[in-house]
């Protein structure tokens, strides 16, 4: 154990928000190599469960995460664990969706996965073997397996290339025995369904609509004919009636190309339609996965249930939110009032906005339990918060 | 209620080289004192060009065609005839700017001057409107974080201090500062996420209770209109196309826009349904095309759908009805620019497939 130095932050007056670019989360004080580090009890306690993936039906395993830990070091001694002993598989030709907020870790475990971040400890296993990333040449071998698909497409494409430029360059790198680079582009583009591709190779980036540019930012990633692909937000950008067409887009492309498919996103509704197995992230860790329609028809974990209470409901007519009321979930879970609670420092990270905490989910992390074969939740109190999962009804 | 704001047969276009686009053609919405109204349309249908053209927000190369935009608030008018915002001077366009009519931008959260503190912000925007001194409007800087919740302590933050929430509520706080009457929302919760953005709208909510204010509420998400707004006006390619209370939308829609938005969301209650969406992309706006704008993307249009003149009157009764354009309009009545598709052959396509 070691005592905080003088001149960092102390863990307890530290408000989120108040170190510049920091997303609210857990600050823990170490000083090199020391260990066991300070904060001791936010490690999980007990074992976690191996759950079994509902998507492993769709398809080969593409990629493995082994319990990936990332903290990243603030300076003057401080560290920030953004992802805390995440585990979990990619298929071939499934969809996993990783939900979660903003600041809950899901861009780093795809960063990770996509060797953009190292990992502090743990592994990405690809065909058996971990996965290597040291130099240019590796590197670049690595990403004709794994290819990313960023959230924002007005600022992922350059506006000085055209669409053209933008594919050819990734052809030309990825499939080198390719003969006739302008047919692959023009493959790619109807790929994703830009027709006439003629029309679109000219183009400019400003020159397209939103939901346009995303699909060459889509073509961009198949060029290098990926069996992963990483898709951080895709259609959070985008206009509602157009996120249904890109996910379609994406569905085909899964399955025509049976690509292994990790959607992150923060809209759990779409994850419900689109994805076969959610692992919902808060603080860094995985709270809750399992089969989506479950997940998402009967919540086990408090955070899970704040997240579907929240999310628009049409087909509830003068709600809650009309009301103004505030929202509870299922399990009696509320939203944070100020809307900024970071998660907690110690115990669950949830504690410090879950209604039924108690003080042992405030002392420890509790690991992942099943509760059926394929289904898990991190939580002391699944007694009273997945009722309606322990009564059976699934 | 009474009409607080009327926007009558509004028209803005942006002159350019290739032609003129017509962004807003002959808009009419009335927002009534106390009311949500939630305008609803993808990017590029010209909602914000609306909203920005009623408060006479817009630069050239936008013009403003034709129309007029009543104000009555009782500060202004005194109980005597609305003011016309579109013929005001600068003098008085400026006492109606902020105090009775305030903004909430979009991308708020990025409105906000990196290098200054919270504090100065919201000063500089009190001290510009309201004549308070020193000690009092940096009260009032004080106040208004109490109203939507954020501690006062976080007056001599900078920006990126904040959470992305705490950002929104900082702007929708300094909307308020000076008691408006109308307050314009332009995708106000876009960049959040859920739990967020929930805590927002049911704070925005509980404002608008207390304070008695009318909002204009912009976005592309149909979804959460229905549950926040009173009414709704669903607009496309520079026209309005439905309009009518939330209830109504979501059980009758009346245009086929309306009903393909309503089917392009995925629930999470419920069965699970097969989501249709909506084919293809908005038109260009500079090469209008007569009737109804929606035709290339528009599953029922049939060759009489380019007479349409797309003006607004109740939903046809039965197929091919003529609409009933004599009866009394009010401004909760439930109007639609389809005079082809009765509300029942929309709502059962979107049961279809």
């Amino acid at each position: 154990m070691t005592e905080p130095t003088g001149n960092v932050p102390a863990v307890g007056g530290w408000a989120p928000g108040a170190v510049p670019g920091l997303v609210p989360a857990e600050i823990v004080v170490t000083e090199q190599s020391a260990a066991p580090a300070v904060n001791a009890n936010a490690d999980q306690v007990g074992e976690p469960a191996v759950v079994e993936s509902v998507a492993a039906s769709r398809g080969p395993l593409a990629m493995e995460a082994v319990g990936l830990n990332k903290v990243f070091k603030l300076g003057r001694g401080a560290t920030l664990q953004a992802v805390r002993d995440v585990s979990f598989n990619l298929y071939q030709g499934a969809v996993i969706a990783l939900v979660g907020e903003s600041g809950s870790g899901k861009s780093t475990v795809a960063k990770l996965l996509a060797g953009q971040e190292r990992p502090t400890s743990g592994q990405v296993i690809v065909d058996g073997k971990p996965i290597d990333v040291r130099n240019t040449r590796s590197f670049r071998a690595y990403k004709s397996h794994v290819q990313y698909v960023f959230q924002d497409p007005f600022s992922s494409l350059n506006p000085v290339h055209t669409v053209g430029y933008d594919l050819t360059r990734p052809v030309r790198l990825h499939q080198p025995g390719v003969k006739d680079v302008p047919a692959a582009v023009t493959a790619l583009l109807e790929q994703v369904r830009l027709t006439p591709a003629a029309q679109f190779v000219v183009k400019y980036p400003h020159e397209l609509s939103g939901g346009q540019r995303q699909r060459v930012s889509f073509a961009r990633a198949l060029a290098a004919q990926p069996t992963v692909l990483l898709a951080d937000e895709p259609v959070s950008m985008l206009d509602v009636s157009i996120r249904l067409e890109m996910l379609n887009l994406l569905d085909d492309l899964r399955t025509r190309l049976s690509l292994a498919l990790l959607y992150i996103t923060h809209d759990i509704a779409s994850a419900r339609y689109f994805a076969d197995e959610v692992l919902v992230m808060y603080g860094g860790q995985i709270v809750e996965r399992g089969p989506a329609e479950d997940v998402t028809q009967h919540p086990a974990h408090p955070y899970t249930q704040l997240l579907i209470a929240s999310a628009p409901d049409p087909d509830n007519l003068g709600s809650s939110l009309r009301a103004g009321n505030v929202v509870v979930g299922p399990g009696g879970a509320i939203a944070g009032k100020a809307g900024s609670v970071g998660p907690a420092h110690v115990g669950c990270p949830f504690s410090n906005r879950c209604p039924i905490a108690d003080d042992k989910c405030r002392r420890d992390n509790p690991a992942l339990q099943l509760l059926t074969p394929v289904r898990a939740a991190a939580c002391w109190r699944l007694d009273v918060a997945a009722s309606p999962v322990a009564s059976g009804s699934i | 209620m009474a009409p607080i704001l009327e926007i009558d047969d509004l028209s803005v276009a942006y002159r350019s080289e290739g032609g003129d686009v017509h962004a807003v053609e002959h808009v009419t919405l009335t927002l009534n004192a106390g009311e949500v109204v939630g305008l609803c349309g993808e990017s590029g249908s010209g909602k914000s060009t609306l909203a920005y053209g009623a408060t006479r927000l817009l630069r050239p190369p936008a013009l403003i065609t034709g129309g007029s935009v009543r104000y009555r608030g009782r500060r202004i008018t005194q109980g005597g005839d609305p003011a016309d915002i579109l013929t005001m001077n600068h003098r008085e366009l400026a006492r109606i700017r902020w105090r009775e009519v305030a903004i909430v931008f979009q991308s708020a959260m990025n409105a906000l001057n990196p290098v200054l503190r919270v504090q100065d912000q919201i000063l500089d925007a009190i001290t510009a409107h309201l004549k308070l001194s020193k000690h009092e409007a940096r009260e009032k800087a004080a106040t208004l974080l109490d109203l939507v919740g954020i501690p006062r302590d976080r007056l001599r933050a900078f920006p990126h201090e904040l959470s992305g929430g705490m950002r929104q509520r900082v702007m929708i706080a300094m909307a308020l500062a000076s008691d408006p009457e109308v307050v314009i929302m332009d995708e106000p919760t876009t960049a959040l996420d859920v739990v967020v953005q929930r805590d927002i709208l049911a704070q925005i909510v509980e404002l608008k209770e207390t304070l008695g204010f009318a909002v204009l509420f912009i976005t592309h998400d149909l979804s959460l209109l229905l549950e926040l707004a009173d009414r709704i006006a669903v607009m496309y390619a520079g026209r309005l196309l439905e309009t009518g209370a939330a209830s109504a939308l979501m059980r009758e829609p009346a245009h086929p826009y309306t009903r393909g938005l309503l089917n392009s969301f995925p629930s999470l209650h419920g069965p699970r349904r097969e989501l249709v969406g909506i084919p293809g992309t908005p038109p260009d706006l500079r090469d209008t095309l007569p009737g109804c704008p929606f035709i290339p993307r528009c599953s029922f249009a049939i060759p009489a759908c380019t007479e349409v003149d797309m003006s607004l009157a109740p939903p046809a009764a039965t197929p091919g009805a003529e609409p009933d354009r004599t009866g009394p309009i009010t401004t909760g009545s439930h109007l639609t620019a389809c005079p082809i598709v009765t509300p029942e052959e929309a709502s059962q396509e979107g049961v279809l497939s």
